[in-house]
């Protein structure tokens, strides 16, 4: 991993269209603002990491979707 | 194209019934390529998001709305540009449902729904940034609710069969 030290207003360049600039810190957090093509997801790690997770929980082992239909019997 | 999947078997795939996925699907980002295999019961509102190259791996996905008419989420722009969306007639929206062993228990993921652009064919799972749904949101009190609402009227003026 590439490691950066930036102050305050400071910015870092991915390529010539993503710039990441940190707007604050303060309290153990800091702020950031991202300027990027708008076809560039972007997401906290977290968010994307869960949906992961839940996805890998989906796709394990389907079953057999016969046993829905009783679900719905009267 | 023909498909060897765990779950169906062998099945023919039509080559415009397969739906891009440029990103993959989070967790499985190499898989590119899907097709919606739907339920051969039609009172049934369970489909297959079924991945092309890999024929062990398929979601059971449900069309949200069923049972949350109320649902709702702003596509981003970039999301709109990805998938060349042009007018909401172009999409069709899917949640994958996770069916654990007790299946009264199944949950949708509300908070990442699966948006199609049907006339592109692309298609893409999409992470709702502060979103009011759950993740696993129950689907099962609020699927059997709509579905009796459906019956209840169909009874007073029967539609002619097929």
């Amino acid at each position: 991993m590439l490691i950066l030290t930036r102050k305050l207003d400071e910015s870092i360049m991915l390529g010539n269209d993503i710039e990441v600039k940190v707007l604050g810190i303060e309290d153990g957090k800091v702020k950031i603002g991202i300027d990027a093509p708008r076809d560039v997801d972007i997401f906290r790690k977290e968010i994307y990491m869960e949906i992961q997770e839940e996805n890998k929980e989906a796709a394990v082992e389907q079953k057999d979707l016969s046993s829905l239909k009783d679900l719905f019997k009267k | 194209m023909e498909l060897h999947t765990k779950h169906f078997g062998k099945i023919e795939v039509e080559q415009e019934k397969i739906i891009t996925f440029p990103d993959g699907i989070p967790g499985f980002e190499e898989e590119k390529e899907f097709t919606i295999i739907q339920n051969p019961d039609e009172n049934l509102p369970f489909h297959w998001l079924q991945a092309i190259n890999e024929g062990d791996l398929a979601f059971v996905i449900i069309n949200p709305f069923i049972f949350r008419p109320d649902y709702d989420f702003k596509i981003s722009e970039g999301v709109l540009t990805k998938l060349k969306i042009e007018s909401k007639e172009q999409i069709s929206i899917w949640t994958i449902v996770r069916v654990p062993e007790k299946v009264e228990d199944m949950t949708a993921n509300l908070s990442a729904p699966i948006v199609i652009n049907n006339e592109e064919k692309l298609g893409k799972q999409v992470a709702l940034e502060n979103s009011p749904y759950g993740k696993r949101h129950e689907v099962i009190n609020e699927l059997r609710e709509s579905q009796n609402a459906e019956k209840a009227p169909s009874k007073e003026a029967p539609k002619g069969g097929v």
